[in-house]
This record gives C-alpha cells, structure tokens and sequence, in this order.
C-alpha cells in the first residue's frame, strides 16, 4: 500500500517560490487502480515524480507497505518495488532493445522472453529486439517500449505517466487490455495519470488534480459522471 | 603443439583478440618487435619482408569465410617498434583479419608501436577487418600507439573496417586513407574510449573515385578526465558515389572533443553527408537507467558501455 501524507513540492521560478503539489494526501490500496487525472499543467506528472524519486519533495512523507521511503533516492525506490513509466522516454544510442529489456528485468532475458513483453504492448517483436533505442524509433514505438521496461519484472506499484500519449488507436487497446490484465490479478498497485476515457473506466478511484491540489477523489461512479459533463476526458476513438 | 605463451601475453591477447588467438590456421604474433609465432593455412600465405620490419599476407581467391590473426604485444618498456603489413587479398576471397595491439608497460619510459598496414583488395573480394587498442601496465611510461590504414579496394570490393581504443592508450594518431573503385563499399565504425590525459587523433580520408561506391563511416567516442580528442574525417566524391559519416561523442568532466568534417564533392551526383553530435551523458537517461534500480555511476557505466558497443 502507499501512502502520502501531507506532500507538498515546489519550484524556484526566478527567484520566486512556486508551489507545484499542495499539500497532498491520499493513499493507494494493493492492487488497486488509482487514475490521476485534472487539467494540463494541474501537477499530475511533478507528483508522480515527487512518488518515484525524481524531484525531492519539500513537505510531507511517502510510506510503501509501512515502510517511509520519503528520503531515498531513486534507485532506492525502484529496489523498494516501485516502477516508472515516463511520458516521454529518453532514446540510448547504441543499446538494443533486448538489452534495455533485459536492464528492466534485472537479468538476461532469452529472446522468446522480449517477443512476449514487446508483443503485450503493440510491438511486433521479431522486427525490434535487435534494434537500437534511438532515433530510428518512432515517439509511439519509443512509448510501448517504455512501458515494456515497467511491465519487464513485477513492482510493488506501477506509475505510468500518460501511457496513452503517441500511441495509435489498436496499440492502445491492446494497451488497456493489458492494464486489465494487471489490474485483474490484483498483484501490482497502478497509477495512471490519464485523460482518457477509456483508462480512467477502468480505475477502482480516481483522483483529480487541480492547480496543485487534490479536486477530487473517489470511486469511479462518484467521479467519473461528473468529468464527462465537465468533458475533462478524451475518447481514443475520436468521438 | 603451440609456442608456450606467458600470462601477460596471454591476458593482453584477450582484450585484443575478441575471437580468441589460437596458434592454429594462419597467424602471427608479433611480440617486442619480433615474430614470436606464425602459421600459415592451405589459402593464406604469411611471409616476413626483407627490407624492413613486417610481414606480407597473401589470401587467395578461394579463401571463404577464414579468420587471420596477427596481434601485437609490446611488454618492453622504451621499445620503439615500427612495422609494415601488406595484404593483399586476391579477387572474390571473403576474409575477417583480426589485427590489434596491446602494450603493457611496467617502466618508464615510453613503449610505442607504429602499425603501417596496407590493404590491396582485388574485385569483388570481401574483408572485415577487427583492430583493437589497448594499454596497461603500473609504470609512468606513455603507451603510444599510432596506426597507418591504407585500403585500396578495386571494383565491387567490400570492406569492413572494425576498429576500437578500449582503454590505457595515453596517446594516438591514427592515420585512415581508403581509395575506392567503381562499386566498392566501405564501413567504418571506430570506437574510442580515452580518460586522465590520454590525446587521441584520428584522420580519416575516403577518396570515392569508382563510379557507384559507398561509404558508411561510424565514430563514437567517449571522452573522460583531462583527455583531449579531435577527429578530422573527410570523404571525397570523384565519380556517382554515396557516403555518410557519423560522429557521436560522450563529453565528461574536463575532457575536450574536437570534430572537424570536411566533405567535398567533385562530382554532379555524389552525395556526401556528416552528422556530428558531441554532448554530455544526458540526465533523463540516468534517470530512466536509475529507475530500473541502478547507482548513478552503474547508469553511467551502462550507457558508456552501450554507446561503444
């Protein structure tokens, strides 16, 4: 279970102290669900990289399965059970896709191993294993890989930011046919910061963030009624 | 039954010879500037040269799918050793020829070897061609190290240029020239890897002067410590030909990357592109590698590794 009490974090901007996460409390059952959603620029991705490590909260602590982790660096985090998927994934010039995989998994893993965790997510595997993760690849390809890496060894808690952004519409189903997957076992915890109709559905909670803040949080037939009249969420399918 | 070789030859041999050294097929190893060992096999000859220090290489034309190794070990502090290689490969043999040197240097003073290897590759013939640099050793002596490549690829020749700095090397000028007939291919992919105060110079030079040739030319360097770098490659079109040249560099700490391209066409169709990058190990790559569970240096370590790979 995680657990944030009291989070707040902030930014320098020229001189002049901005609060980007305001006091921000909640918690994340095992194996639930929680989609964040809320307007562009609201806090959504800061505080999911305040949760895995990456920006250094100011107030507040973060607590997984009781144990505080609010101090430890990232590194730490990851060993502690939590997984990332950032919503733009950065390219590394001369290392394959196999070898990523492999790093993600914390061992070699065979061929047949990557054709299986690149076909989960979209990517017809054979055509990809042995190709570099540069700028040969596409920002949708670049995407399912990402995602492919957190999905490559089980975590605590998963957070995937936008996994939707760049993805094409059957990569997409087979995306959320995935996150069900997951999400039916009821092994992993998952954030997924969205704005997507089709995820946010799926959530057991969602969570709504607003100017830094908490908007909202609830289950999904308290909230969800009250995005789509607001019209805060996208469809996939272009209706 | 092989010469018997000591430990510091054989553990120099393993950063150098990827493949594995073997006293068996064709082979010879150079050691202190004189020929330890040599074989030769049913297709490729190896004789010593006369007038000066090296030797000649003959591979005929039914050479298929053969390796030949004739690595370098320098082990004696203050050596000096220059020498000449000629090879000429005979029209349509396919050949992998697994050079390198490696000097281990315990004194000091400067031990440093010169490799002047030629390359005479008839028609349709195909050479890959694998050069690794290394340099170890607890003395204060440089380990220098300055190799001279000269390729000469006649009609439909492919040839495979394979060649890496690994580490210890504290100062290099290499020195590239390929002359290109009509439908001949090169690839070069060049990795160099330098730290402390290590220099290293490499000049490259393709003149594409055969009607449809082709060149692919790689670099990718990391330069760590106080080292300094600078890379001059330069691709020349005469006739209808296609050439890239790529450059990537990883900056660190005090280090100094210096790329100089010159492309120059002489010729309405020849297309001649370089692409040069230099820059810093970029954060969101340590990060993302730190995510998976790595220390900052262990995600510094992979992308190194990977990006010379």
């Amino acid at each position: 279970m995680l657990e944030v009490k009291n989070l707040t974090f902030k930014v320098d901007e020229n001189g002049v102290e901005r609060s980007i996460v305001k006091d921000i409390s909640f918690r994340v059952e095992d194996g639930e669900m929680l989609v964040i959603t809320g307007p562009n620029g609201g806090g959504k991705s800061s505080l999911a990289k305040v949760l895995m490590g990456i920006e250094d909260a100011d107030e507040g602590r973060i607590a997984l399965d009781g144990e505080d982790i609010t101090d430890y660096d990232i590194n730490h985090r990851a060993e502690a059970g939590i997984g990332f998927a950032f919503q733009q994934p950065p390219r590394f010039k001369g290392m394959t896709v196999d070898k990523l995989l492999s790093l993600a998994a914390g061992r070699p893993l065979t061929e047949p191993e990557c054709c299986k965790m690149l076909s989960s997510v979209g990517l017809c595997a054979r055509e990809y294993i042995t190709r570099e993760v540069d700028a040969t690849l596409s920002g949708g390809e670049m995407k399912r890989l990402e995602i492919a890496t957190v999905l490559a060894k089980p975590h605590k808690l998963c957070i995937f930011d936008e996994p939707e952004a760049g993805i094409d519409l059957w990569s997409f189903s087979m995306l959320v046919q995935q996150f069900e997957r997951i999400h039916e076992k009821k092994e992993q915890s998952l954030i997924l910061i969205s704005h997507q109709e089709r995820i946010i559905q799926m959530a057991d909670r969602i969570m709504v963030i607003e100017d830094g803040k908490i908007g909202a949080i609830g289950t999904r037939d308290e909230i969800l009624p009250n995005l789509l009249s607001e019209g805060q969420c996208a469809c996939m399918d272009g209706q | 039954m092989g010469k018997q070789l000591d430990k510091i030859i054989e553990k120099v041999l393993e950063q150098i010879d990827g493949a594995g050294f073997r006293q068996k097929g064709a082979f010879n190893l150079r050691y202190n500037g004189t020929a330890l060992c040599h074989g030769d096999s049913e297709h490729i000859k190896i004789k010593k040269k006369t007038d000066k220090q090296g030797i000649d290489i003959y591979i005929d034309e039914n050479t298929k799918g053969e390796q030949v190794h004739i690595p370098v070990v320098v082990n004696a502090t203050g050596m000096k050793d220059e020498v000449y290689n000629d090879f000429f490969v005979a029209d349509g043999a396919e050949v992998t020829i697994i050079a390198g040197c490696g000097i281990h240097n315990s004194g000091c003073n400067e031990s440093r070897h010169d490799g002047i290897h030629t390359f005479h590759v008839g028609r349709g013939a195909n050479v890959r061609y694998e050069e690794k640099h290394y340099g170890e050793g607890e003395g204060t002596g440089a380990r220098v190290l300055n190799p001279v490549t000269k390729i000469i690829l006649d009609e439909g020749a492919v040839f495979t240029l394979d060649t890496a700095q690994i580490k210890g090397v504290d100062s290099t000028v290499r020195t590239t020239d390929v002359i290109m007939g009509a439908g001949a291919k090169l690839y070069v992919v060049e990795k160099l890897m330098t730290h402390d105060s290590q220099t290293a110079e490499s000049d490259m030079e393709v003149q594409m002067n055969g009607e449809g040739s082709s060149a692919q030319i790689v670099s990718r360097s990391v330069a760590k410590g106080a080292s300094v770098q600078t890379f001059h490659p330069k691709a020349v079109g005469n006739a209808r030909c296609h050439a890239h040249i790529q450059c990537d560099s990883i900056i660190m700490d005090k280090a100094e990357v210096c790329s100089i391209p010159e492309i120059n066409a002489r010729h309405l169709d020849a297309a001649i592109i370089h692409e040069a990058a230099i820059g810093r190990i970029n954060d969101e790559q340590l990060i993302k590698l730190r995510t998976l569970g790595m220390t900052e240096e262990e995600a510094e370590g992979v992308i190194i590794e990977n990006f010379l790979e």
